[in-house]
C-alpha cells in the first residue's frame, strides 16, 4: 500500500523516541460553540522538533483543536474550552495567561493565504518591528532571514515594496509562513496549508514544514491522508469531536488500531 | 545537535520577558483604543440624547404658555405672542404627501425600467446619474423653485387647474385661485422633484436583490415583464419597497431649503393648494434668526420637537422595515 | 384564450411605456434642473466671483468671503466630525461587534444620518449660540460636524466588516493586540471606502443651508475670526436669492453653480474610489 510505504520510510523511531520532548500537552480537552460541543475530552501529546497532524473527516474537529492552542476562539463571543493545554508545563488556558504573548510563541499560517494589504517587506516586518526595537539593517535581515527560511527569498528579492497581494497563491502562503517565522516563535500551527494550493506550490510547502520542523513544532491539520504521511511524524486521527487515535505517523498506516481509522485511511468514509 | 537545538530555545526563553513587558504596553494601549473608540460610540448616543434634551428644553416656555393647545391651534401671532403649530404641522405633512403620491409611483417605475427593461450599457450610467442627483443640495432645487418653477406654473398649470375645476365642487375650492406660483402645490411638487432620484435609488437597490431564479420561474410559465414586476418582484420586496419610502418621507417632512424658497410662509390653513402655506421647517427658517422674544423662539423650537417626533417615527419605521428585508434577503 | 393573451400583453406594453416615459421624465426633469443651474450660474461667472467680496445691493462683487467661509467650516466641521465617527464606527465594527450598546448605537446613528438638518441647526443653537451668546463660525462647524458624523460611522462600519475576518485572525495569530491590528491593518484595507465616507459627508455638508441659518448666520464682510458670525456660499445663496436686487440674484445662481459642481465632484471622486466595493 502507498501510503504506508511512504509512511514507513520515515520511521526512524528508536533515536525519535530518545529525543523527543513534549512541547505541547493537551489534557481532557473539551470545547463548545455555544451550546455545541465540538470537542471531547482531548487528551493528546506534541512533540518537539516533529510535525504533528491532525486528520479526520470534516466537522470532526481538527481545526477546532488547532485554534484552542493559540486560543484564537477568544476573538468570539460563546465559545469556550475546558480543560488543560500545558506549553512547556504552563497551562495556556489559564484566564490571566498573556494571550499575545502565546500567540507571538505560537504561529498559524491558515487555509487561504492572507497577505496583510501591505507591500511584502512590511508583511513580514510588521510583526517583528512590534514586538523588538531593531534597527533598520537589523529588521532587513530578519525579513530576509524569513523569507529565506520560508523558500521564497529569490522569488521577490527584486520586488520586496510591492504588494503581497500580487504574489501568486503558493508565494502568498509562504509569505504567511515567512511573516509567522518572523516573530521567532516555538510552534507552527498549520490549518490545511495547502488546500487552496496547485500540486507544484503544495509541494514546495510540504518540502518547506521538512525544514522548519529543526527549529519549531510543527501541527499541520489536513484532510489528505497522503500528506499527513508525506510530512508528520505523529498523526492524531479525530472523528465527530473525539481523538480517536493517535500514533507516530508510520505505525498510523500501517496498522491503525482502531476500526474507524482503518477505514477512514482505505478511504471508506470521510 | 541537541546541544544546538537548547542553545536556540535558551536564546528565546531569555527573549520572552522583554516580549511580555512590549506586549504589556501594547496591550495598555489596546485597552485605550477600545475605551476611546466606546466613547465615541456613546457619543452618537449622547449626540441624539443632547438634541432631545435641548429641543424639550428651548421649547419649555411655548409648552408652559400654550400646553398642548400648542398642537391644535392655528394662530400665529408675534404680535400677541399668541402661537400654534397646526398650520406648520399640516403644511408639512400636506406637501410631504402629495410629494410622495407623485414621486413613489414614478420612482417605481423608473426603477421598474432600470433593472427589467433598460440595457445592460445604460444601467450604469442611468443609475450613476441618478444617485448623483440625490446628493444635489437642497438649496439648488428651492432657487430653481423660486426663479423657474414658480413662474412657470403661475403661467401655466395653475390658471388650467383653476379653470379646469372651477366648477367642480370639491375640486374647486382645492384649486381656488388666485394663481400666485408659489404656494403648497409648488412646494409639493418640488418636494417630489427632489425625493424622486432617492425613492429610486432604494427601490432599484431593493429590486436588484431579488434573486433571478425566481424571476425566471415565472418567465418560465409565460408571464409578461409587467406580471413578474407585479406578482414576483413588488411582493417579494414590499417591506423594503415601504422601507424606502418611508426613508423618502422622512426626508420630505424634514426638508428645508426646497421648500422655503416657494411656500409663502403664511401661517394658515387654506383649502387650496394653490395657496400659500408654511412648513415647520421654513418656518423655523424664516423666522429663528428674526423672533423676538423668548416665548417667540420658544415656540419655534417647539415646531423643531415636533418635526423631529414626527421624522423619528417615520424613519424608525422604515429602518426597522428595510432592516428586515436585508435580514430576509441577506 | 387569445383575447385574454392579447389584454395581458397589451397591459404589459403600458406598463413598460409607462416605466420608459416615468424615466424620460424622471431624468429629463432632473437634467433640465442642472441645465437651468448652468446656464444662469455661468452668465455670472468670471474670475471675480472667487475675487471679490460679496457687493452692498446695485454694485459689483463676488462670493470671496462666502467661498473661504464655507471651506473653514467646512474643513473644521470635518476635522471635529471625521475621527469621532471613525472611532464610533470602529467600536461597533470591531471592538463591539456583539454587543448591545452596538446595536443601539446603530439604531440612533441611523436616525441622525437622517434626522431634519434644521433640527440639528436648532440643537447648535440651544447649546452653543445662546450660552455664547452669539452667532459664530465655530457653532456652525460644530452643527455640520453633527451631519459629518453620522456618515462617517455609517461607512466606517460598513468598510471594516467587509475586512474578512480571516484577515484579523491572521494577525490575531501573530500576537498582535487588536488596536494594532485595527490600525495598521483593517483601516488599511478598508482605507478607500472609509476615505469615500468622509468625501461623501464633505458632499453632503457643503450645501448644507439649514444648519448654519442660526449658527454661523451670515457676514457681509470678510472675516475669519471662528468666534463671530461666518459668511458661507449657501446663506448667502438664501439671503441673495430671496432679495429684489438682480445683481444679487445672478450672484446667488453663481454660487449654486460653484456649490453643485464641488458636491458633483466630490461625489464622483468618493463613487470612484470605492467602485470596486458596494457603497450603502
Amino acid at each position: 500500500m502507498n501510503i504506508a510505504s511512504i509512511a514507513a520510510a520515515r520511521t526512524d523511531d528508536a533515536i525519535d523516541r530518545a529525543l523527543r520532548r513534549e512541547k505541547i500537552s493537551i489534557r481532557n480537552l473539551s470545547f463548545h460553540y455555544a451550546s455545541n460541543r465540538a470537542l471531547n475530552a482531548i487528551s493528546l501529546p506534541l512533540y518537539e522538533h516533529h510535525v504533528t497532524a491532525f486528520i479526520g473527516p470534516s466537522g470532526c474537529g481538527k481545526s477546532t483543536l488547532l485554534r484552542v492552542l493559540n486560543r484564537m476562539y477568544d476573538l468570539y463571543p460563546d465559545q469556550r474550552a475546558e480543560g488543560e493545554v500545558l506549553v512547556d508545563g504552563v497551562d495556556v488556558l489559564a484566564p490571566h495567561q498573556d494571550v499575545n504573548l502565546l500567540r507571538s510563541r505560537i504561529g498559524m499560517v491558515f487555509q487561504k493565504p492572507t497577505p496583510f494589504p501591505m507591500s511584502i517587506y512590511e508583511n513580514i516586518a510588521f510583526g517583528a518591528r512590534l514586538y523588538e526595537r531593531l534597527s533598520a539593517a537589523d529588521l532587513g535581515m530578519r525579513v530576509e532571514q524569513a523569507l529565506r527560511r520560508a523558500a521564497l527569498w529569490d522569488e521577490v528579492k527584486d520586488k520586496l515594496a510591492t504588494s503581497g497581494l500580487s504574489l501568486s497563491g503558493g508565494q502568498q502562503q509562504r509569505l504567511c509562513i515567512a511573516r509567522s517565522i518572523a516573530v521567532r516563535p516555538e510552534v507552527i500551527l498549520l490549518d490545511e496549508p495547502c488546500s487552496a494550493l496547485d500540486p507544484i506550490s503544495t509541494a514546495k510547502i510540504e518540502e518547506l514544514i521538512d525544514e522548519l520542523k529543526e527549529d519549531y513544532t510543527i501541527v499541520i491539520v489536513t484532510h489528505n491522508m497522503q500528506q499527513a504521511a508525506r510530512v508528520s511524524d505523529y498523526t492524531a486521527f479525530m472523528y465527530l469531536g473525539e481523538l480517536v487515535e493517535f500514533d507516530a505517523t508510520s505505525r498510523m498506516f500501517t496498522s491503525p488500531g482502531d476500526k474507524r481509522t482503518q477505514d477512514y485511511i482505505t478511504g471508506r468514509f470521510g | 545537535m541537541i546541544d544546538v537545538t537548547l542553545r536556540k530555545n535558551g536564546a528565546r526563553t531569555r527573549a520572552l520577558p522583554t516580549r511580555g513587558r512590549i506586549l504589556q504596553r501594547l496591550r495598555r494601549n489596546d485597552a485605550i483604543y477600545r475605551n476611546v473608540t466606546r466613547g465615541a460610540a456613546i457619543g452618537v448616543l449622547v449626540l441624539l440624547g443632547g438634541v432631545i434634551v435641548a429641543l424639550i428644553d428651548g421649547s419649555m416656555p411655548a409648552w408652559r404658555a400654550f400646553g398642548f393647545g400648542f398642537l391644535a391651534s392655528e394662530r400665529w401671532n408675534p404680535v400677541t405672542e399668541n402661537f400654534g403649530a397646526l398650520a406648520p404641522i399640516y403644511g408639512t405633512v400636506v406637501t410631504a404627501l402629495i410629494a410622495m403620491v407623485i414621486a413613489v409611483p414614478i420612482g417605481l417605475l423608473i426603477s421598474v425600467f432600470l433593472t427589467e427593461l433598460c440595457p445592460t450599457w445604460l444601467k450604469r450610467p442611468v443609475g450613476t446619474a441618478i444617485e448623483l442627483l440625490a446628493g444635489i443640495p437642497s438649496i439648488i432645487f428651492g432657487i430653481w423653485g423660486l426663479f423657474v418653477f414658480a413662474p412657470f406654473l403661475q403661467g401655466t398649470l395653475q390658471p388650467f387647474l383653476i379653470t379646469v375645476f372651477g366648477n367642480v365642487p370639491v375640486l374647486s375650492s382645492l384649486f381656488a385661485g388666485p394663481p400666485y406660483g408659489i404656494g403648497v402645490l409648488t412646494a409639493s411638487l418640488i418636494l417630489a422633484i427632489m425625493v424622486l432620484p432617492f425613492i429610486t435609488s432604494i427601490s432599484r437597490d431593493v429590486f436588484e436583490q431579488v434573486q433571478a431564479v425566481l424571476k425566471e420561474a415565472a418567465y418560465g410559465i409565460g408571464c409578461t415583464t409587467w406580471e413578474v414586476v407585479w406578482n414576483v418582484v413588488i411582493p417579494y420586496t414590499r417591506v423594503g419597497i415601504i422601507g424606502g419610502i418611508m426613508l423618502g418621507l422622512g426626508r420630505a417632512l424634514g426638508e428645508t431649503m426646497a421648500v422655503t424658497f416657494v411656500i409663502g410662509n403664511a401661517h394658515k390653513i387654506s383649502a387650496s393648494l394653490l395657496a400659500p402655506g408654511t412648513t415647520i421647517s421654513a418656518a423655523i427658517a424664516n423666522e429663528f434668526t428674526e423672533a423676538v422674544g423668548d416665548l417667540y423662539t420658544a415656540s419655534l423650537i417647539a415646531l423643531g420637537l415636533i418635526l423631529f417626533v414626527i421624522t423619528f417615527f417615520v424613519l424608525a419605521i422604515s429602518r426597522y422595515m428595510l432592516a428586515r428585508i436585508e435580514r430576509r434577503i441577506g | 384564450m387569445s383575447t385574454l393573451y392579447r389584454r395581458r400583453k397589451r397591459r404589459d406594453v403600458i406598463m413598460m411605456t409607462l416605466s420608459f416615459l416615468a424615466t424620460i421624465v424622471g431624468v429629463g426633469w432632473l437634467v433640465l434642473i442642472l441645465g437651468v443651474l448652468v446656464w444662469e450660474g455661468l452668465a455670472g461667472l468670471s474670475l471675480r466671483v472667487f475675487t471679490e467680496m460679496t457687493p452692498p445691493p446695485g454694485a459689483d462683487g463676488g462670493l470671496l468671503n462666502p467661498i473661504i467661509g464655507s471651506l473653514i467650516i467646512t474643513a473644521l466641521a470635518v476635522a471635529i466630525g471625521t475621527p469621532v465617527g471613525i472611532l464610533a464606527g470602529t467600536y461597533m465594527a470591531e471592538y463591539g461587534r456583539h454587543s448591545r450598546l452596538s446595536t443601539v448605537v446603530r439604531f440612533v446613528n441611523d436616525i441622525l444620518l437622517s434626522a431634519p438638518s434644521i433640527v440639528v441647526g436648532l440643537f447648535i443653537y440651544e447649546v452653543m449660540v445662546a450660552p455664547m451668546g452669539h452667532f459664530s463660525g465655530l457653532a456652525g462647524a460644530v452643527a455640520l460636524a453633527v451631519i459629518v458624523i453620522p456618515v462617517v460611522v455609517r461607512t466606517t462600519e460598513d468598510m471594516l466588516r467587509l475586512v474578512p475576518d480571516q484577515m484579523r485572525e491572521a494577525a490575531a495569530a501573530l500576537g498582535i493586540p487588536r488596536a494594532n491590528v485595527i490600525r495598521s491593518i483593517c483601516y488599511r484595507a478598508a482605507g478607500a471606502g472609509m476615505l469615500t465616507g468622509v468625501l461623501l459627508a464633505i458632499a453632503r455638508i457643503s450645501g448644507e443651508t439649514a444648519p448654519l441659518l442660526f449658527t454661523a448666520l451670515n457676514n457681509q464682510f470678510f472675516s475669519t475670526d471662528l468666534n463671530a458670525p461666518m459668511a458661507s456660499l449657501p446663506a448667502v445663496i438664501f439671503q441673495f436669492a430671496l432679495s429684489p436686487y438682480k445683481d444679487w440674484q445672478k450672484l446667488a445662481w453663481t454660487g449654486a453653480l460653484v456649490i453643485t459642481v464641488a458636491v458633483l465632484a466630490l461625489s464622483i471622486v468618493a463613487r470612484a474610489l470605492a467602485a470596486p466595493r458596494k457603497m450603502p
